[in-house]
């Protein structure tokens, strides 16, 4: 790597806090980047590297901290003044302008911020055509956004984001749904931007996407900075080894042989999912014992969310996904939930407004009134601090009150088939080992059958029968959780 | 920019603006003082386009800027007897400073809130001008002394000439540099800030561009109609015919706004031998093509000649 980090820092963020009301999502978090420098912040899910990054755009607008741009502050500025001083952002996902050509849509990021500029400088034409050669974007110039394959709308937002020759680009994880030839594609040109001399500050969720081409690292976990240097270096740090693999894995699988069932209770067969032109799920084929744990680890962007999702009746898909002998083909989201098929978002989804019990209530909504009181009473034993918290608002909880009121609310629809996505996101250690506890509980006393997806493995292998390992939209491993710690755990990281 | 589409489209609104201009010599003058008001109602839909089409803002309140300068044109006029021309000039320029104090807090809000915020404009300028009835007229309405013409062929010749000089400017703004930042403002408003753009600026502008168009053609219709009245200018039932004859033209296309306009109007009056079923058979075609062509007419011609 031949770098010239070590000159005066362009972009220096210092003591860099945001909070949404009660949760801190960046902690105190100070990091510097020289011209020439490609540096990556890292993160599982739920870190706060997104709003870190969004904070220093000004999308969002810092709590505290400052962020010294050449020496000026620019930190509580909207973002298009940022912009204006030499910062450049490529989105993950963005809506390009439908009706206008490719080289219109460069154009665009090229006008000046004025009312007044009603005609277009002849120039900015032949800019355009640069830039578009530049990120390869020259043989679909004269194409509308829609007709074009994904990876070309990749290469029109970096053509966007490099447009006005900014001083700092910032890369929202670049590799997201590309494939493996295009990826090596885009690490070129984002090493080319360094060449130029430009600041490249890159956002990802593992070290390993992206060690080959940043000069430096900055791992994060809960807001907080873990460690920063160079990739290698940061990869055999115990504390991100702790954060992405854990420490110990345990295991206490019980063998497929001992489910009774000889049709399993939940088949996916050969399911394929589209969103737009990004493949979200490729040929993917999972089964579900009755009373069996099933984890599916992968990182986050590999599928876990849209094949839950898929299962739950909300998005259309190739192949079939079959329960106890019948199709669910053509079942409604809400058919499915009150089937006895029940999903716990990521993101949880909580009516803020309303209180604990409220939203325990609605999940028992269907139940008779002494059934109900007995199902809350049993989940009361299972999450005690509900208990407590019963009648305040849902959006004030803390996180991980937040996370069990979800499990709990879906406990209360009393599914045979419970669906938990990244239950683990954002939270504390501490607030792990009680969900630990609380999973450990329900596969020791009740007939339930869970579905977990998790890219935290030591959350997810001790309470798994069963593994799947899920990349890039494909199932890639399959196995017992023993051996998972042996074999896939190694390259997981 | 040209397009590949841009130069048969010019060529055929210009077709038919001729066309349109020749209609007084051989149409009867019931038929003509229909088409005078559906260019006044084109004019109101096409600006309306601008803020929901290209800074995707939805203006539940386009009467608020209509009734802003058919009222101030009106009172002017009727009460302190101002020259026909600085009571339009003066219904104009009162529009844009209303546009402006609307806007600029209510831009400042999310999603659906600038929306509610529009709608409740309108009903307070529908109370103010229902309490001060000795200013406005009230609920019988504000009789107007003077007229733009008595002659209906030079009535029609104004709105027609009018809303043409108001669609070029409009499409013409819409398709140039500002009218593109005002697109990407509305369409991804994060992205358009992280590019550069300061996006409230340029949705006020809109704003402010759809105040001043709809507030001159609230003002010119008033001088031709004679009147002005809450029903024609203010109630909210003439914002919502305005909303339709843009969806219905095709968003995001200006010229559409015009079309749409001409449709609801002609057909209205075209079905009126149905008696209350007219509104009944309009509003449903509306509603098909709003479910089905969400586009709109000239939406639909437009992304078909994109795909080819």
């Amino acid at each position: 790597m031949t770098s010239t980090w070590q000159a005066t820092p362009i972009l220096e963020v210092r003591g860099l806090t945001k909070a949404f009301g009660g949760l801190t999502a960046v902690k105190n978090l100070s990091l510097s980047l020289s011209a020439g420098e490609i540096f990556g912040l890292i993160g599982p899910n739920g870190s706060g590297k997104s709003t870190a990054m969004k904070s220093i755009m000004g999308i969002v607008r810092p709590t505290a901290g400052q962020v010294l741009f050449q020496g000026e502050d620019l930190a509580g500025l909207p973002a298009h003044k940022i912009a204006r001083r030499g910062f450049g952002m490529v989105f993950q996902h963005s809506r390009p302008l439908n009706r206008q050509t490719v080289l219109e849509n460069i154009m665009v990021a090229l006008l000046p911020d004025s009312l007044l500029k009603v005609f277009a400088d002849p120039s900015l034409t032949r800019r355009a055509r640069e830039i578009a050669q530049r990120v390869g974007l020259e043989p679909v110039l004269d194409r509308r956004p829609p007709t074009l394959p994904f990876a070309d709308l990749r290469r029109l937002e970096l053509a966007k984001a490099i447009a006005r020759h900014p001083k700092v680009v910032l890369v929202d994880e670049p590799f997201a749904g590309l494939t493996l030839a295009e990826v090596s594609v885009f690490s070129e040109l984002i090493r080319s931007f360094r060449d130029e001399g430009r600041a490249v500050l890159l956002v990802d969720h593992n070290v390993k996407s992206v060690s080959a081409l940043v000069d430096r690292v900055l791992a994060m976990y809960l807001g907080e900075e873990i460690v920063t240097g160079r990739a290698d270096e940061v990869m055999r740090d115990e504390t991100v080894r702790r954060v992405y693999l854990g420490g110990a894995i345990e295991t206490a699988a019980r063998p497929e042989t001992s489910f009774k069932d000889k049709v399993p209770l939940l088949q996916v067969e050969n399911i394929s999912v589209h969103y737009g032109k990004a493949q979200a799920l490729n040929n993917v084929s999972i089964h579900i014992h009755q009373r069996e744990f099933v984890s599916i680890v992968g990182l986050n962007g590999a599928g876990k969310t849209t094949l839950f999702n898929t299962i739950s009746g909300f998005l259309p898909y190739a192949g079939e996904i079959v329960r106890g002998g019948q199709r669910m083909r053509g079942l409604t989201p809400a058919q499915v939930a009150r089937s006895g098929i029940v999903q716990c978002p990521e993101t949880r989804e909580l009516f803020g407004e309303m209180s604990v019990r409220e939203n325990l209530d609605l999940g028992g909504q269907h139940l008779d009134d002494t059934e109900r009181e007995s199902q809350l009473a049993w989940l009361f034993d299972l999450f005690p601090i509900l208990r407590e918290r019963q009648a305040q608002m849902a959006q004030t909880l803390s996180g991980g009150e937040q996370q069990m009121l979800a499990i709990g609310r879906a406990l209360m629809m009393k599914p045979e088939i419970l669906i938990l996505d990244e239950p683990t996101l954002g939270l504390a250690p501490v607030i792990l080992e009680q969900l630990s506890k609380a999973l450990e509980k329900l596969r020791q006393t009740t007939p339930i059958t869970v579905l977990l997806g998790e890219q935290n493995v030591t959350f997810a292998l001790p309470h798994a029968d069963r593994v799947y390992v899920l990349e890039h939209a494909r199932i890639v491993w399959e196995g017992d959780p023993g051996r998972f710690a042996r074999e896939a755990g190694v390259d997981y990281l | 920019m040209p397009s590949r589409f841009r130069s048969p489209l010019l060529w055929i609104t210009l077709a038919v603006l001729v066309i349109a201009a020749t209609l007084p010599w051989y149409v009867s003058a019931y038929i003509l003082g229909l088409l005078t008001v559906a260019y006044y109602f084109g004019v109101f839909a096409m600006s309306w386009d601008l803020l929901f089409g290209f800074a995707g803002e939805v203006n539940f309140g386009p009467t608020f800027l209509i009734g802003v300068g058919a009222y101030t044109a009106g009172i002017l006029n009727s009460h302190y007897s101002v020259e026909l021309y600085l009571c339009v000039a003066a219904g104009a320029l009162a529009a844009v400073v209303a546009g402006f104090v609307l806007a600029l807090p209510a831009l400042r809000l999310r999603g659906p809130y600038f929306g509610l915020t529009t709608l409740v404009a309108v009903l307070i300028l529908q109370s103010f001008v229902v309490v001060f009835a000795d200013l406005t007229g009230g609920e019988i309405g504000l009789t107007i002394p003077d007229v733009l013409s008595i002659n209906a062929g030079v009535n029609y010749w104004i709105a027609l000439g009018f809303m043409a000089v108001s669609g070029a400017i409009l499409f013409g703004l819409a398709q140039s540099p500002v009218g593109l930042i005002l697109q990407a403002s509305g369409q991804d408003p994060v992205q358009a800030g992280a590019l550069g753009f300061n996006i409230i600026k340029h949705k006020l502008a809109a704003f402010i561009v759809s105040a001043f168009f709809s507030g001159l053609a609230g003002a010119l219709m008033v001088f031709y109609m004679g009147t002005a009245s809450v029903g024609t200018v203010v109630d909210l039932a003439v914002g919502v015919q305005v909303i339709v004859a843009a969806v219905l033209g095709g968003r995001r296309t200006v010229l559409g706004g015009a079309l749409g306009a001409i449709f609801l109007i002609v057909a209205g009056e075209f079905l009126r031998p149905t008696g209350e079923l007219a509104t009944f058979i309009v509003s449903s075609v509306a509603l098909l093509v709003i479910l089905f062509f969400p586009n709109g007419f000239l939406g639909a011609v437009l992304s078909r000649g994109t795909r080819s």
